[in-house]
């Protein structure tokens, strides 16, 4: 089946449409679904499609188009949510057998955003188990596909976010990322995934991971539509304790502003970190593409960002031990009944929990036990902010950081589920940025020589400065034009 | 450093996962070759540097008022329950 170019169309473009009346939302959900019908056994990206409600809500947003009452410009847009996120009356599992049947009673803060903007919502998307992972295999359902290559991962955790959208099923999706989680598969899939501030999207609704790392935020296929996305999902949330009252930007205003007289730091230390001859050649050539744009380039220095995989991984499991305590047979998702109270607990979590969430389970259990909280917690916590003190340093000199996402382009299927250490190591440049809590954007780059699979370069920027990043990727976007669309499922 | 197979199953214990006893010997080899790896952290010296105990630290998250606000009725609450008996959630018998 070919692409309909009317699912190639950015977001912008289809408000455009829809607007003008041109087309409408329903005749555009119904080509979505169909071409997730017409895809998805081979590309893995939705866990769930709901047809009646996308369809329903697609009628609703055409109403309101004919009386004039659009609510925004992604009134009657097809998008799609990581399963991670709740949705009130649909089967939320974040991929995780424990959750199996889930209904929430609630939707989470960036749904109702989405709903309230008039977003269609076509369905639920693939990912790692509770988003522990680099590779979306750990999803204790089905795997997920690269659409740029059906043999190797789109990343993870939010790869079916990433796949959906490269693969024109959607025209943008949610995503949340605790160390990499949008920013490593928008890389491998060749689209824009942004990780705002922490504190910049509310979580309320999102099922916890490491509450001190996790952050919601968009994946699409241009800029301009991370920005809408973006905007429709930020801003200020009694129900979340970590959520800003800091004004929300509009971060459409100024996004055409280029790359002139912007400061671009290069961390030395990451080009140091390993990273594969192809992917740094298009790193070098995007940054060259910036210095011939007007922006001036300049060393800076990030010493601890070595260490950052070694501190986060004492720092999630930790929290993960904590937050999937709550997942114990009583209240919600699977029970296994048993001789007692203990036994059901033990036999529930034994059944419920995959491999990488009870890896994560006792690493963190052990690291928060008696005699070892000095030794690793708090250590690692004491590191994050030494890797924050290193950003804060270098954004005295430079408006943004610039560097990979990734050392290697998307591997194969199966490349590194053996060994969990490997698959760690392949978030070692985005790890740092959600220990220190700032915005971090992954946008393409080109298309690796010897592979032909898509290259992100990821920028980082001060603390609620999405602003930044966002112009500074458009000017990218600009000059490299839209990359080659998949052809795998074509 | 290498974790031990009585340790693996103290910590089990501790989390409340029930270990198939081949799980066991994989994850103390798991959690070992993660365990050197984070060892790393003791290169640096961390004397008289605070923990980063919140994110958001110079950051303005204010309270809400404290004000009764409603919550989920106990229908909804209850209705992803596995066991239920009247507007309770129904565990094991916890007391012999």
């Amino acid at each position: 089946m070919s692409v309909p170019p009317l699912l190639s169309l950015s977001i912008a473009e289809l408000g455009r449409k829809l607007e003008a009346r041109e087309v409408s939302s329903e005749e555009v959900t119904r080509a979505s679904l169909a071409r997730v019908e017409a895809t998805d056994g081979r590309l893995g990206a939705f866990l769930q499609v709901t047809p009646e409600r996308a369809l329903a809500d697609a009628r609703a947003s055409d109403a309101r188009r004919a009386s004039g009452e659009a609510r925004s410009p992604l009134d009657g847009v097809p998008l799609a949510l990581k399963d991670i996120l709740l949705t009130e009356g649909v089967e939320t599992t974040a991929a995780s057998l424990i959750l199996g049947g889930f209904v929430p009673p609630y939707d989470a803060a960036v749904v109702e955003r989405l709903r309230g903007a008039g977003a269609v919502l076509v369905g639920k998307l693939n990912m790692d188990e509770f988003a522990m992972g680099s590779s979306n295999e750990n999803s204790a359902y089905r795997p997920c596909r690269n659409p740029y290559d059906l043999s190797r991962t789109p990343g993870g955790s939010s790869g079916g976010s990433a796949a959906a959208v490269a693969s024109r099923q959607v025209f943008g999706a949610l995503g949340t990322d605790t160390g990499g989680s949008i920013r490593q598969p928008a890389g491998f899939c060749g689209v824009v995934g942004v990780k705002p501030t922490y504190g910049r999207v509310s979580r309320y609704g999102v099922i916890a991971f490491a509450s001190s790392l996790d952050q919601v935020g968009p994946l699409a296929r241009t800029v301009p539509d991370a920005a809408l996305l973006l905007r429709a999902i930020a801003g200020h949330d009694p129900r979340d304790m970590t959520s800003s009252a800091r004004p929300v930007p509009d971060y459409l205003q100024g996004l055409e502003g280029g790359a002139r007289g912007l400061t671009i730091g290069v961390p030395r230390e990451w080009l140091a970190l390993g990273a594969d001859a192809g992917v740094l050649a298009s790193v070098r050539e995007a940054l060259a593409t910036y210095e011939r744009l007007g922006a001036r380039l300049v060393d800076v220095d990030l010493p601890h960002a070595k260490y950052g995989i070694a501190a986060y991984y004492l720092v999630a499991p930790a929290e993960a031990s904590s937050n999937l305590a709550r997942y114990d047979g009583v209240r919600f998702g699977l029970r296994v009944e048993g001789k007692g109270l203990r036994d059901m607990y033990g036999g529930t979590r034994d059944r419920g929990f995959g491999p990488e969430p009870k890896r994560r389970i006792m690493l963190g259990t052990y690291a928060l036990s008696a005699g070892y909280y000095d030794a690793y917690y708090l250590r690692a916590q004491k590191v994050r902010t030494l890797v924050r003190g290193d950003f804060d340093r270098a954004f005295e000199r430079c408006d943004l950081v610039a560097g990979p996402v990734s050392p290697t382009v998307a591997f194969a299927l199966g490349e590194k589920v053996a060994d969990p250490l490997q698959m760690y190591l392949a978030d070692v440049y985005t790890i740092g940025v959600n220990l220190a809590a700032l915005p971090g954007l992954s946008v393409p780059a080109g298309l690796d020589r010897a592979s032909r699979l898509p290259v992100g370069l990821q920028l980082v920027g001060r603390p609620f400065d999405e602003a930044t990043l966002l112009r500074a990727a458009r000017a990218l976007e600009r000059e490299i034009g839209p990359l080659p669309p998949p052809e795998a499922l074509a | 450093m290498a974790l031990s197979v009585e340790e693996v199953r103290r910590i089990a214990a501790l989390a409340r996962l029930q270990l198939e006893p081949g799980e066991e010997a994989r994850l103390a080899g798991e959690l070992s070759a993660i365990l050197d790896y984070v060892r790393q952290l003791e290169e640096l010296d961390v004397s008289g540097v605070e923990p980063m105990t919140h994110a958001l630290a110079a950051e303005s998250t204010p309270l809400r008022p404290d004000e009764v606000q409603a919550s989920l009725p106990p229908e909804k609450a209850l209705a992803n329950a596995p066991s239920r008996e009247g507007t309770c959630f129904k565990v094991p018998r916890i007391i012999e």
